[in-house]
């Protein structure tokens, strides 16, 4: 057995033992959560070691039923102490829940088995193998690479580098049984460039991925981060103004996030999101074609079963503009009257709501150069900051910054401005989808773009 | 009465750390040279209670403990943590810690005493989670039927309690020991009203240092009404202005202003990499003169407060702003010791898990001689901006953006129609240059605010009084016509 097996069946027979000294004390469901991992993260500053990080954790989270009473309860604490306090508290607030009528596990014949599974290729031994000597040096090489770019490049708010690995098991009463375990190495490339008037402009880049072969090398990700933060350099407000507005992948992600949280099941039954009752209709343009897919190959999200067993499939969220489904876990899916779409996520302490695993907005065969070409004036975003959307209403309005398109090219960059735009506005209006989605993330977006937005600026 | 819940490394504990053990392990973690080194100890216990549908739906307790080890060497830190208390576990972290300085000579840490005179700003008299469950979910029920029975929209309420308690325990290489044990709760109450096919949220939510008492103040129905009020209001609101306009902040919660526009870009970390746009301006002007920003730690029973921070500190009140004039940073250990200065106690950390950097406490402006009237009767067209969801800053150059939950238009020196979500835009330095009045109506906002920076949560407080900003960018749809 490799180590990841001997770890996860170590994790396996303690939640065996934890849910079954939980139905013992009176539970009528009980399903635990183990987890334990292990990461390094380092971070140079100016071509010297500024941080060096490692440690190993492991955790226990339950969630019980007593009749349709629920609670659930967390503890680092894998003492028998630790474990009598996780298993007695979760009674005693299970008991002092009501009775909820839709709670309960998924049936029986819903559950996955160990042969359904697909190896989804999400873990590699070569990454738990990186020493903090081999972190410390690619960092540095990104950090000199962003220096070496461009004079302008004063300064730096360092690079880091972290490796984790991650083993976990699922144990329920109902008579689950599964373990996963991963792998995630990523390397950031922060560097600082001075700007007029005592402004300083700060710029990123950075890689991810399961497998330790699979990241940017470190001198691009570098010079990357360098050529963004340059680009910045005499940003300005514009005046305020109605404008096509294309938004970086990014970004992209970012306004896909916002929808992401919009179209589950929880969001949905607690009528907390501008899309209830919305299925079958349009939601997009007939550009847009939305799925969450946890069974793709080393991708961030993916998962061979969700948090309640069920096996992982593919859903279509939304079809050449139009809403097709939500996500949903066991609850949620009773909630509105559906099935479930194998979308729970437990959390680590023991929660489970409903989740995308890895949400794609698909892309198209237009390259990113081809859409900029079609534009004749508008805004390219590359950042947003800020909180301002509200999920009941759709009303969407960030501070964002990026560059003029004029001509159909990037030209002065801009800072200090607000977008503002319903989101069932901004995914009605994408009237350009490019063909640069990757994977890094999630939640994955193609570069895009809206046909029209409010720019708030001077 | 003998608390629920204790530290197994308390005096009583099932692991007691005392002045030897301590000893002990500085002395593993300097075993490699390094030039400093600290322990932290830390036991946090969180409880929380959601009613929703009018039943308590669920409730979820959580226990998270162990020990971080910090061996510093010159700029560079080693960092390592366990989970357990055993004295193997512990060793093991530290040795891992001490090789950021591997290759040196053992250096000797003096040893530990615990500090005396701490002070208490949250003195408790029943901790939160020591009480029983019903009491809460009471709480809990309170909120929900005073919404609902408030008005017939109101097709939804929620309703959630938080409460925790950590427990931390700092031994540092340079002699000193210190505990401190902080409590901290949060209600909050959401609701959503329809009208037609018009559906709007509104919120109310509060808390602190304290046990159940806060709720003498601010009783569940209180909330109740702010949240049904804020929803009803909401289903009248238009859509936003667009462009630069006076803005008025109202007192209290606008103090996420200071927080995002002044406070990040003043924490030392920033300023000794000189990658904020305050760095090398201490005694320079960056506010008007009207502005005078503390970050204080020594509130009572604000969210914000603490004893004692996560280095071992003792922090009191700093002036960061006085009058317009930029007076100094925020300093942690590592960056005191590269200012020259000493630790002022604004070394905060996530848990034990993570290292500490400078944090804010709770920030605030002070009050200034206007009547909060005179100021919005001041303005011919702008925005007042009553509650907000959060707040975000560039810190390289100084550009903020916060989110207004409620707000509303001023027209001819009147507050007039509610508007719809709306972000504001500025940059901090020109914004603190463009407050031309304050009101004598200065408060503290409720305990609600959680501030994060790399990764790391820890709860604060703000306050502010009635603030008039003459120029500010307005983040709405509707263009000027």
């Amino acid at each position: 057995m490799t180590k990841a097996e001997d770890d996860a069946k170590a994790l396996l027979d303690l939640g065996q033992s934890v849910v079954e000294r939980a139905t013992t004390a009176g539970a009528d469901v009980a399903e635990a959560g183990v987890h334990s991992g292990s990461h390094l993260s380092v971070k140079v500053r100016k071509g010297k070691p500024e941080l060096v990080e490692e440690a190993g954790s492991r955790a226990l989270g339950l969630r019980v039923m007593v009749g349709q009473r629920v609670a659930s309860t967390y503890t680092s604490d894998l003492s028998e102490a630790g474990k009598r306090t996780l298993i007695e508290d979760a009674l005693e607030l299970a008991r002092l829940s009501e009775s909820d009528a839709f709670a309960g596990p998924p049936d029986r014949s819903e559950l996955s088995s160990p042969s359904e599974w697909k190896d989804l290729d999400t873990f590699d031994e070569g990454v738990s193998k990186i020493t903090a000597d081999e972190a410390l040096e690619r960092a540095l090489q990104g950090e000199r690479a962003a220096f070496a770019f461009d004079p302008r490049i004063s300064n730096s708010e360092g690079a880091s580098f972290t490796r984790a690995r991650g083993v976990s098991a699922l144990v329920t009463s109902s008579g689950f049984m599964g373990s996963d375990c991963g792998t995630y190495a990523s390397m950031v490339v922060n560097p600082v460039a001075d700007d007029e008037g005592g402004k300083k402009r700060s710029g990123y880049h950075w890689t991810a991925a399961r497998h330790y072969a699979d990241l940017e090398p470190s001198q691009a990700v570098g010079e990357e981060a360098a050529r963004r933060t340059i680009a910045q350099l005499g940003a300005t407000k514009l005046p305020t103004q109605e404008l096509p507005v294309v938004f970086d992948k990014d970004a992209a992600r970012s306004i896909l996030g916002l929808f992401a949280g919009c179209i589950v099941g929880g969001s949905i039954w607690r009528k907390s999101s501008y899309l209830v009752d919305r299925v079958g209709t349009r939601v997009a343009s007939d550009l847009v074609d939305i799925v969450d897919d946890p069974l793709l190959a080393r991708a961030p999200g993916s998962r061979a079963f969700d948090g309640e067993g069920l096996l992982s499939r593919r859903s279509v969220v939304v079809e050449a503009g139009v809403l097709r489904s939500y996500l949903m876990d066991t609850y949620s899916a009773r909630k509105l009257g559906l099935k479930s779409t194998a979308s729970a996520a437990r959390s680590p302490s023991g929660g489970v709501s409903p989740s995308s695993s890895n949400l794609m907005l698909k892309a198209t065969s237009q390259s990113r150069d081809e859409l900029l070409a079609e534009t004749q004036h508008g805004l390219y975003v590359t950042g947003m900051m800020g909180f301002g959307f509200n999920a009941v209403t759709g009303d969407f309005s960030r501070g964002a910054s990026g560059f003029l398109i004029e001509d159909g090219k990037l030209s002065h960059p801009v800072s200090e401005i607000t977008i503002s735009l319903n989101l069932d506005q901004i995914l009605q209006r994408i009237d350009a989808v490019a063909n640069d989605l990757d994977h890094r993330t999630a939640v994955a977006s193609p570069t895009f773009r809206v046909s029209s937005m409010t720019l708030a600026g001077s | 009465m003998i608390a629920r819940y204790h530290a197994p490394f308390a005096e009583q504990g099932s692991h007691t750390i005392d002045a030897d053990i301590a000893n002990r392990l500085l002395k593993i973690s300097l075993g490699k040279g390094g030039d400093y080194a600290d322990l932290f100890f830390e036991y946090s216990v969180s409880g929380s209670y959601i009613y929703d549908e009018q039943i308590l739906k669920s409730a979820r307790r959580a226990v998270s403990m162990g020990l971080g080890v910090r061996v510093m060497k010159g700029d560079a830190t080693g960092y390592a943590y366990c989970e357990d208390f055993s004295f193997d576990a512990m060793k093991e972290a530290a040795e891992t810690a001490a090789q950021i300085a591997a290759g040196g000579k053992p250096v000797a840490p003096l040893g530990v005493s615990m500090m005396r005179d701490i002070p208490s700003r949250y003195p408790v008299p029943v901790e939160s989670l020591d009480v029983e469950g019903e009491a809460k979910k009471a709480l809990l029920e309170r909120a929900d039927r005073a919404a609902r029975a408030s008005d017939p929209r109101v097709i939804r309420v929620d309703a959630s309690f938080a409460e925790s308690l950590r427990e931390i325990l700092v031994a540092n290489s340079l002699g000193h020991m210190a505990r401190d044990r902080q409590p901290l709760i949060r209600f909050g109450v959401r609701v959503i009203a329809e009208d037609g096919g018009n559906r709007q949220s509104g919120s109310s939510g509060g808390g602190g240092r304290m046990g159940l008492d806060y709720f003498d103040e601010r009783t569940p129905e209180a909330h109740a009404e702010q949240a049904v009020r804020q929803a009803l209001v909401m289903l009248d609101a238009r859509e936003a202005p667009a462009g630069e306009m006076d803005v008025v902040l109202g007192p209290g919660d606008s103090g996420i202003l200071l927080h995002e526009a002044v406070g990040h870009g003043l924490e030392a970390d920033f300023n000794r990499k000189k990658t904020s746009n305050y760095s090398d301006r201490v005694g320079e002007e960056v506010a008007s003169e009207l502005c005078t920003v503390v970050d204080d730690a020594s509130l009572l029973g604000s969210r914000g407060s603490i004893n004692v921070d996560d280095e071992g500190q003792l922090p009191a009140r700093s002036v960061l702003i006085e009058g317009g004039v930029l007076n100094g940073y925020m300093q942690d250990r590592h960056s005191a010791d590269f200012f020259g200065t000493s630790p002022d106690g604004h070394g905060r950390r996530q848990s034990f898990r993570s290292h500490p950097m400078p944090r804010m406490t709770n920030t605030m402006l002070l009050g200034g001689t206007d009547a909060p009237e005179d100021v919005i009767r001041s303005v011919s067209r702008g925005v007042y901006a009553k509650k907000f969801g959060g707040g975000q800053v560039d810190i390289s150059n100084g550009d903020f953006v916060f989110s207004l939950t409620e707000g509303y238009l001023i027209e001819d020196g009147r507050v007039t129609a509610p508007l719809k979500g709306v972000n504001l835009i500025g940059n901090g330095p020109d914004a603190m240059r463009k407050v031309v009045m304050l009101g004598h109506d200065f408060q503290v906002s409720d305990g609600i605010w959680t501030c994060g920076k790399d990764g790391q949560s820890v709860p604060v407080g703000v306050g502010c009084p009635t603030i008039k900003i003459a120029g500010m960018t307005v983040g709405g749809t509707q263009m000027a016509g």
